[in-house]
Order: structure tokens, then C-alpha cells, then sequence
């Protein structure tokens, strides 16, 4: 401790002088831009700078990862990324693997989405109950949601393996072992159940704010009105909880779409192409095969972008007709 | 007792509802927590345990016993005889169906016993030689290396800047600031999976490919901990500040002496966040390390179930010991992060 106070003491006096001699020279008021200085450099080249330079990539082709040495190509890289000879039959595409990711993605988002925030609503529900111990059960729900997406995913493929528990629990009942993750509907059923339980918590938690903050005055005279407690949940509760669960529904989405970490290490995205989402079909696009294709890296991330811009927009217009809808009641 | 567990709104009785609850969250409880448990309890399995089936919950592994003449330890099998008596013996040696057994008690003697009249003698055994031979076999000290090094560096530049940028944003008024929070901002709005080619071509550009700070400085600086920081130092009083002027104090002085050990709290949340974001990072240090000697816990992990052959007592060794940090944080800290989580609405 009096060496970690030291160390803080030595880095005080370094930049004493520097920000005394900026202070005489700038004068108060402007000394804010040195103390915003080191966020919007970091910020500016790695968030600002990259949107630019990724307009370039989508428009450029060839092998090098310098921007200058890259020919131009206009859309030809959003050419081949949507050139099918049918486009009712994704195999006719040239590159199918990405419409079998932009598909498998938005089937994904879906029925994850809707069961969790299902799931997490009821949770929530069930801990705004007059329950004992409300802390240790919400951190119950809430753990998984701290845990790395490694290890989430190397758990339950330790779980699922061909020798795991749940091919144990089968054979004792005498049933015959399921290839839990190389069956394509089992490996998609795991990503999306994996996902669920690994993030449920985080959207639980924010549910059961919202839930607290409903004055209890509303339950008390719904009561007095002898509501039933399921005309309680669906003219009190639900209407008041909408703001946040439109929140909870869209930063859902927004984050389903970019699914990646938890089922590149369960499944690797297969079996084939069976649980290949968008984000990992732009790593392997860019980094993981042989030839790193950043332009159709980039192009493919600028569709993701779009999606996600979507998604953005749609969760202000929710946002406002909710709020419109809460003045007019 | 029961009745104190019963009590619930008063009237002394649980309905059905507040059964039908409880039994949920039970089934929570077994759902969220049985699969780490599982692991944690495979991890103490031995080599040749861990690829038994059916699997136990418990680390069982067949006992061995000495016997007088050979140099190994033998397993022992619960053996029934010509007689049908039960006898534990050891076996010698293993031909298709047939085994040479001996008994431990008297070795000259060896019995030929037909495999299916046989069944281990088991015993509960932590391998905690899991644990202690990944450092040696596969550079694991490295990997726990990096990944602290990572999180800790991270963290202290992440409070750093991000308190300084919150400080200036809270406490100044200088033309452009505005732009300046909402630039801020806005980075929220932009996630990293869709800028993953143009920062890798900055971080190879600047040099930082295959270094652990290619990891560390692309994202020290996080809309997150600006927003948090400056809404807390915003309720701490001008006049603080005033007085310090006075006194002839420089801005850096008032900075570190007066804002940032009031911010304490609010910097104790970021910091939870930061630890949490960066042990648990994967996609940019996928990226950006190649070389196996920089990787992290997570790409250490990954590398290694991705082998054939993957032996999965190092395997569950090397997974539990990358979810302990997490575990602790959240056994004493869960405070924390759940007020964080619920005023902030981030994670």
C-alpha cells in the first residue's frame, strides 16, 4: 500500500508541471481539451477514423491491408456479396454462406430474443414477489451474465459432448446418445439456449428495476378495486413496464445480431453452416481463411451496420409512441 | 422455524402462488448453477476418470494397491471366484476377455478371470495434479500472465482518461464541449464488430500487432465510464473547487487531490467493468494476438478445445482457474454491479 501511494504520487508530480505551464498558457476554461485530449484520440482512431477507412475497404479489392495500395472496385465486393442466379434458392448464390449467416442470424435474433425477454419477464415478475432473500436469488439469475463467453461455451460442451452428462442421462433411461452439437437442429437449439442462459440475468435485472420503480399506491388501489391479479398484471404492470421492456427487447436485438463469441468456441459454426452468424462469416472472411478478403470483410459489416441502424431507429419510434401513448393515458 | 419461513404477507400462510415461485426460482437455481458445478467437479477428475462413462459427479478413480513382485501399482477389481465369493484383486495383465488377476494378499498365486465377473474398486480422488501440471505442460502461467497484465493496465488507464475527459465535461465550460459529450456518446451507437478490418489495419499500422498493448489502448477509452463518471462528479459542489483556486491550486491538483477520491464510488463501478470486460475479452484479442506466446486465458482456451484430442482434465483445470477472478467479483462485489447495471442501464 505505501508503494502503490508512492507510485500514485510519482505520477502526480510528472504531470504537475505540464498541466501548470498548459493552465498559464490556455487559461482555465480551455484546459478542457487537454483533459479530454487522451479520450478523443483513442476514440478517433479507433472508432472515427475506422468508419471512414471501412467505406474504403467495401470499395476496394485485392489482397492488401494498406488502403492505398487497394484498387478500386466500386460495389463490385456488394456485387458478389449478393449475386445469386435464383434468389429463391440461397445454394444458387455465389457466396451462400453469407446469405446462410444473414438467415441464420435473423432466425436466431428471433426466437432468441422473444423467449428471453419472455423468460427474463417472468423472472422478474417472480422476484418483485414478497419473496425471502430477493438479493441472493437475483444474483442467482445474475451470475452466468459475469462469466467469459469461452467459458460459457466450454461448459456446456462439456456438458453436451458425446460422453457428457446429458448422453448419460439418455442412455439411463434408455434412450440411445444424441450428437447434441453435429446434429444441425441440435446445435442451433444449443446456441440459442446457451445464449439464453448465459445473458438473462443482465436483462432480468433490468426488468425488476423497472418493476420497483411502479408506485406501490397503484397495486394498493387496484386491490381496494377487488382486480384480479391477472387483471392486475395486464392493465397495471405491463402497461407501466413498457418503456423499459422496449429497451430491453431492442438492446436484446441489437446485441443478438452480433452473436459470436460463445458459439464460434461451442459449435465453430457448424456443423456446415448450420450456426454461422453474421459476425463470425466477417472474421473468417477477413482473418481465419487462407486469403483475408478485408474488402469483402467490410462490404459484409457494412450490411450488418444497416441492420443494426434499423434496429436503432426503430427502437426511437418505439420509444416515442410509447412515451406519446403514456401522456395520452 | 417453519413457521418464520412461512411468513410471507402477513397472514401467515403460503398460497399457491408463492409455492409455484419458489419452485421456480429452485429450477433457476439447479439450471444457472449445476453446469459450473459439474465442471468445477470434473476438473478434479483424473485422466483416466474423466473418460469413464456413465460420468460421476464426484471425481472417482479405480484404486491402485502395491503388490510384492511388480514394479507399478496394480488396479484393484472387486472379483467373484469359481465359488462365487466376492474378493478384491489386482490385475496383472488384460488379454481380450480374459484377465491375470492376483491377490494383493498372497501374489504368488494369479487367477485367470473372465472381464465381465469384475468390477473396479473405486475411491473418491481430487486430481489436483490437473491444476498444478498445466503450468508446466502449456506455458499456463503465461497465458494467467498476459491476461492480468491486460486487465490490470486496461483498468488503471481506463479510470485514468476516462475520468479526465468526465472532469472536463462536468466541471468546465469551453466552447465545443457539447459536440465534444456527444461525439462521446454517439461511440455508443457504434459497435466493434462492424469497424473489425479498419481497426486491425490501425492497430498493424501503429505497430501494435502481436503486442498485448494492440489490446489494451483500442479500448481504454468507453462511452460507458465517461457517462458514468461525469453524472457522479456533476453532483459534487462548485464551491470545492472555488476554494481550491483560491488557494492557488493548480487544475491537475484539484483533479487528482479533490475530484478523483470523491468520485471514489463511481470510479469502484467503472473499475468493476473494466476488470469484468477485459478478463472476459475475445473477439479483438482474436485479432490481434496470433502468436500463441501473447495469448490471453480466453484465446488459450479456445486454441487448445479446438485440438484434436483435446485432453479435457487440463482443459476444465485451465477453465476453472480462468472463472475464479469472475466468481470472486461477483461473490463480493455483486453489489456493485447490479446498482451499476440498473442506474446506468449498461454492461
Amino acid at each position: 500500500m505505501p508503494l502503490l501511494s508512492r507510485a500514485a504520487g510519482l505520477f502526480f508530480n510528472l504531470f504537475e508541471p505540464l498541466f501548470r505551464i498548459a493552465q498559464r498558457r490556455l487559461g482555465i476554461g480551455r484546459l478542457g481539451w487537454l483533459f479530454v485530449a487522451p479520450n478523443l484520440i483513442v476514440f478517433g482512431l479507433f472508432t472515427f477514423l475506422p468508419i471512414a477507412i471501412n467505406l474504403v475497404y467495401a470499395t476496394t479489392g485485392g489482397v492488401n491491408l494498406m488502403p492505398f495500395e487497394r484498387p478500386y472496385t466500386g460495389g463490385e465486393n456488394f456485387g458478389i456479396l449478393f449475386e445469386c442466379r435464383n434468389y429463391f434458392d440461397i445454394q444458387t448464390c455465389r457466396k451462400d454462406v453469407f446469405w446462410r449467416a444473414i438467415f441464420n442470424t435473423a432466425q436466431f435474433s428471433l426466437i432468441q430474443v422473444v423467449l428471453m425477454v419472455g423468460l427474463s419477464l417472468l423472472t422478474a415478475l417472480v422476484l418483485n414477489r414478497k419473496i425471502i432473500g430477493r438479493g441472493f436469488w437475483r444474483g442467482v439469475f445474475f451470475y452466468p451474465v459475469l462469466l467469459s463467453p469461452v467459458v460459457v461455451a466450454l461448459i456446456w460442451k462439456w456438458l453436451l459432448q458425446s460422453q457428457g452428462v446429458f448422453n448419460a442421462a439418455l442412455v439411463a433411461v434408455g434412450a440411445s446418445p444424441v450428437d447434441w452439437l453435429t446434429n444441425a437442429s441440435w446445435a442451433f437449439f444449443w446456441t440459442v439456449f446457451v445464449s439464453i442462459w448465459a445473458h438473462m440475468g443482465f436483462y432480468t435485472l433490468i426488468l425488476l428495476a423497472g418493476l420497483q420503480a411502479i408506485p406501490k399506491d397503484m397495486y394498493e388501489a387496484a386491490e381496494m378495486d377487488g382486480a384480479s391479479p391477472w387483471r392486475t398484471l395486464r392493465r397495471i404492470t405491463l402497461p407501466l413496464l413498457m418503456p423499459n421492456l422496449i429497451v430491453v427487447l431492442v438492446l436484446a436485438m441489437i446485441r443478438a445480431v452480433q452473436i459470436f463469441d460463445e458459439v464460434f468456441v461451442l459449435t465453430g459454426g457448424g456443423p456446415g453452416s448450420a450456426t454461422t452468424f453474421i459476425v463470425q462469416f466477417i472474421y473468417q472472411t477477413g482473418f481465419a481463411e487462407q486469403i483475408h478478403l478485408y474488402g469483402l470483410a467490410a462490404a459484409a459489416s457494412l450490411v450488418l451496420a444497416l441492420g443494426l441502424v434499423v434496429l436503432t431507429l426503430l427502437q426511437l419510434r418505439l420509444t416515442r409512441a410509447s412515451d406519446a401513448g403514456q401522456r395520452a393515458r | 422455524m417453519i413457521r418464520f419461513l412461512t411468513r410471507t404477507r402477513g397472514r401467515g400462510r403460503m398460497d399457491w402462488t408463492d409455492w409455484l415461485s419458489y419452485g421456480y426460482l429452485m429450477i433457476g437455481l439447479f439450471t444457472m448453477f449445476a453446469p459450473v458445478l459439474w465442471l468445477v467437479m470434473s476438473s478434479f477428475k483424473s485422466e483416466s476418470a474423466i473418460s469413464q462413462f456413465p460420468p460421476t459427479f464426484l471425481p472417482y478413480t479405480q484404486k491402485l494397491v502395491q503388490v510384492a513382485g511388480h514394479d507399478k501399482p496394480l488396479p484393484l477389481f472387486l472379483t467373484r471366484d469359481e465359488t462365487g465369493e466376492l474378493r478384491p484383486m489386482a490385475q496383472v495383465r488384460r488379454i481380450g476377455i480374459m484377465a491375470t488377476m492376483v491377490d494383493p494378499q498372497n501374489p504368488e498365486q494369479q487367477v485367470r478371470v473372465n472381464i465381465n465377473d469384475r468390477t473396479p474398486i473405486n475411491a473418491l480422488h481430487f486430481a489436483f495434479s490437473n491444476y498444478t501440471e498445466i503450468f508446466g505442460k502449456f506455458r499456463f502461467g503465461l497465458y494467467l500472465w498476459n491476461s492480468v497484465f491486460i486487465t490490470v493496465v486496461a483498468t488503471l488507464l481506463t479510470l485514468l482518461i476516462n475520468s479526465m475527459a468526465a472532469f472536463a465535461l462536468s466541471k468546465y465550460r469551453f466552447k465545443g464541449q457539447k459536440t465534444v459529450f456527444l461525439l462521446i456518446i454517439a461511440t455508443l451507437m457504434i459497435p466493434p464488430t462492424i469497424i473489425l478490418v479498419p481497426v486491425f489495419l490501425v492497430i498493424n499500422t501503429v505497430g501494435l500487432l502481436n503486442s498485448l498493448w494492440g489490446v489494451i489502448l483500442p479500448a481504454i477509452a468507453t462511452p460507458t465510464g465517461v457517462f458514468l463518471l461525469r453524472q457522479y462528479m456533476l453532483t459534487i459542489p462548485d464551491e470545492l473547487l472555488e476554494a481550491a483556486r483560491m488557494d492557488h491550486a493548480s487544475e491537475w491538483r484539484i483533479y487528482w487531490k479533490i475530484i478523483l477520491p470523491l468520485s471514489a464510488p463511481a470510479l469502484a463501478v467503472l473499475a468493476i467493468f473494466s476488470v469484468m470486460w477485459r478478463w472476459n475479452d475475445f473477439l479483438l484479442p482474436l485479432i490481434v494476438l496470433s502468436r500463441s506466446e501473447f495469448f490471453t486465458l480466453q484465446l488459450a482456451l479456445n486454441a487448445f478445445q479446438g485440438e484434436l484430442n483435446t485432453q479435457w482434465h487440463y482443459l476444465l483445470a485451465m477453465t476453472v482457474i480462468t472463472l475464479i477472478p469472475i466468481t470472486l467479483v461477483f461473490a463480493f462485489l455483486q453489489k456493485y454491479i447490479t446498482t451499476g447495471i440498473a442506474s446506468a442501464g449498461v454492461k
